[in-house]
């Protein structure tokens, strides 16, 4: 019985760990000579304020709930994928070969097969790290690490080499054709006659990440997989004395991760873009880990954490535009995050549960 | 290629290596004690900030040299909070020090100088300058060892000599002093340790701190030694190369030594053929560039000997009650 409610370890935990990030950041402003309470007002203005602001603030939340999801899987199977990034960046090969090289009738089969590719790409970068901690031993941290700047130089490599047109020099893929754009948010309300978000990124992928967070979901908590994969994370003896497979769950539970990483590229590569370009991930795969952790690894958590980051990612951008802050504040508050709910998590929760285990006492004292 | 190249070419490898080594050594401190760090990167960064920014405002170089150990230091101890005192996660407590690092330095340089996260470019007293050995001049036209000793030992900045002094001193500190033995002892069995009635979160303390000064050691040579001033992200991945070349090295210093110059070597290589022919085959320079992490994977994978880490990296240490 020494232990703090469960509604005080879920939320209140979170909570006080984003209030100091968020205080800490707050202090980093003044710090500057700027004013914490004005950079708010035009964040939430600029973000939320307008529905060209949610367009933005809905596109970067896309691709943040399908990094997030990536690092939320495989933590449930004790690892770390901090290789989100380079699976991402994966993906959009994938998406980039599936759009140019087949030609599609309509957008809807062509999102069907990017995604499929996408996250076969994002799987097989995932599988060479998992392969090697489940049958080598080696750190899953550190080789994803590696492969981040491998899948860089690979792109890179792709992209100048072999996917850039004849006679351009900018290392980007040609234009995907028309038959495989995506529909953006603001076509479904032109539908009903509704002007929404004007010339803003945010496109059906949103709801594929929707659907994800869903699946995601279903998978850990409804499927024997699911149980394994949470059994495996929890403890690994005892899941190898329960006939659960390490090696198995090991690369499988990093197959989906990486898979998951790589069906960003649907939202960056061919809903926005609709081009391949260097560098398209921009970091979003790192933001996935304080996603993760922040929405404490759950789908709907994920999902919660993703759109507040897509609302820090389009409200600094709108503070970059209107202030002298510049954008990198975000990752600043970025970094808080994850400090805060990541590693000093204990530093919260120390107190607290002393604080809950007082109160406990005291009543039982009380009533004997 | 001729003698002349060579030479230039190992000189490039050893200005190249020098951040590479001292960073490495200063994770080969940190993991030895069982703290891992993939924060080399961002105290890295935070330090070639820092000292540039004290250099360029003052016009002295040492003092830029002490502010970019303060610096490297104050996330050295976030980290050594995090991980030994709260007993968080090591490798997240180190993501994020790699994040506050890259936005904090371009907020505070954006403040501080308004020129877009650089600073301004250092001269003068402002940066090291090179050390001419004694004899250089006179012994440049003996043939080989000439030129071995006025071009490539000779014409370094201090921190260059300092970092080569640190791998036998390392080595000396290590596996020949008390401390040393503690040291290693709290990375692999940290409950002997305690047994003996030596405080571990104190070594682990000392182990994070040293791994701070020489980061920020690495961080003042990349700004004020290598290249003259700070840019944006100018790390640009070296810490994480660091960090594989410790495991490279096999966490021991004169490994670390013989890694990182194999891995200077490489990006000297990619720097002055960008795409090398051997052969009919053209070797592309991102295929070099990735070379050290695709040689890191390949020694992970334990085919070309094994890389052990020590036991206890990556634990908390939670002291019996």
């Amino acid at each position: 019985m020494d232990k703090m409610p469960k509604w005080a370890d879920v939320v209140l935990t979170p909570l006080i760990s984003l209030f100091l990030a968020f205080a800490i950041s707050g202090l980093v402003i003044l710090a500057i000579g700027e004013s914490p309470w004005e950079a708010l007002k035009t964040m939430v203005t600029g973000a939320l304020g307008s529905s060209y602001g949610w367009g933005f603030t809905l596109y970067y939340a896309t691709n943040f709930i399908f990094t997030g999801l990536a690092v939320a899987v495989a933590y449930h199977a004790a690892m770390f994928n901090i290789g989100g990034e380079g699976q991402a960046g994966l993906g959009g090969l994938g998406v980039a070969m599936v759009c140019l090289f087949i030609p599609w009738p309509h957008w809807s089969l062509a999102l069907i097969a990017a995604m499929i590719g996408s996250a076969l790409f994002g799987a097989a970068w995932a599988y060479i790290p998992a392969i090697l901690q489940a049958k080598r031993g080696s750190h899953i941290v550190i080789t994803t690490i590696m492969f981040n700047f491998i899948a860089a130089a690979l792109l890179n490599w792709a992209l100048v080499n072999w996917l850039r047109p004849i006679g351009s020099m900018d290392p980007a893929s040609a234009n995907f054709p028309a038959s495989t754009h995506l529909p953006k948010i603001t076509d479904m309300f032109a539908g009903f006659g509704i002007e929404w978000g004007k010339h803003t990124p945010a496109n059906i992928t949103f709801f594929v990440a929707l659907l994800a967070c869903l699946a995601v979901w279903l998978l850990i908590w409804r499927t024997r997989l699911g149980y394994e994969i949470r059994a495996f994370g929890k403890s690994e003896s005892a899941a190898r004395y329960a006939g659960i497979s390490p090696t198995r769950i090991t690369v499988i539970a990093m197959l989906i991760s990486g898979g998951l990483a790589g069906m960003m590229a649907i939202n960056n590569v061919m809903g926005e873009g609709e081009r391949l370009i260097l560098n398209n991930v921009e970091g979003a795969g790192f933001i996935g880990i304080a996603v993760a952790l922040m929405g404490r690894n759950h789908p709907i958590g994920v999902l919660l954490a993703a759109l507040l980051f897509g609302f820090l990612y389009q409200g600094g951008g709108e503070l970059a535009l209107w202030t002298s802050i510049p954008r990198e504040l975000i990752i600043v508050i970025q970094a808080l995050v994850i400090l805060f709910t990541g590693a000093l998590d204990n530093m919260v929760r120390m107190p607290l549960e002393a604080f809950f285990l007082s109160r406990r006492r005291r009543g039982t004292a009380e009533r004997s | 290629m001729d003698f002349n190249t060579i030479i230039q070419i190992l000189d490039s490898s050893v200005r190249l290596m020098t951040p590479l080594l001292l960073a490495c050594l200063a994770g080969l401190y940190s993991e030895r004690a069982g703290v891992f760090d993939i924060g080399l990167e961002g105290k890295m960064l935070m330090a070639a900030f820092s000292a540039a920014t004290v250099a360029a405002l003052t016009g002295n170089v040492w003092l830029g040299l002490a502010a970019g150990i303060a610096g490297s230091l104050a996330l050295s101890l976030v980290h050594g909070v995090a991980s030994i005192t709260f007993r968080g996660n090591q490798l997240i407590s180190g993501v994020a020090i790699n994040f506050l690092a890259s936005g904090l330095t371009v907020l505070l340089g954006q403040k501080i100088f308004g020129l877009g996260g650089r600073t301004p470019n250092l001269s003068g007293g402002a940066r090291f300058s090179e050390i001419r050995l004694p004899f250089a001049d006179q012994l440049r036209d003996v043939p080989v060892i000439g030129p071995i000793y006025a071009d490539l030992i000779s014409g370094h900045t201090i921190l260059v000599y300092v970092a080569f002094l640190c791998v036998p001193a390392t080595w000396w500190l290590l596996y020949r002093t008390r401390f040393g033995l503690r040291l290693r002892a709290v990375g692999e069995n940290p409950a002997s340790v305690d047994t003996a009635g030596v405080s571990v979160t104190r070594l682990r303390y000392a182990a994070v701190a040293i791994c701070g000064v020489l980061c920020g050691l690495a961080g003042a040579y990349l700004a004020t030694g290598l290249s003259a001033g700070f840019v944006k992200e100018m790390t640009a991945g070296r810490g994480f190369i660091a960090l594989a070349a410790l495991i490279f090295a096999k966490w021991t210093p004169w490994g670390a030594l013989f890694a990182t110059f194999l891995f200077g070597l490489l990006e000297a290589i990619a720097n002055r053929y960008p795409n090398l022919e051997i052969g009919p085959v053209t070797i592309p320079s991102m295929f070099m560039n990735a070379l050290p992490y695709i040689l890191t994977v390949i020694i992970l994978a334990g085919f070309v000997g094994r890389a052990i880490p020590p036991r206890a990296g990556g634990e908390p240490y939670v002291k019996e009650r």
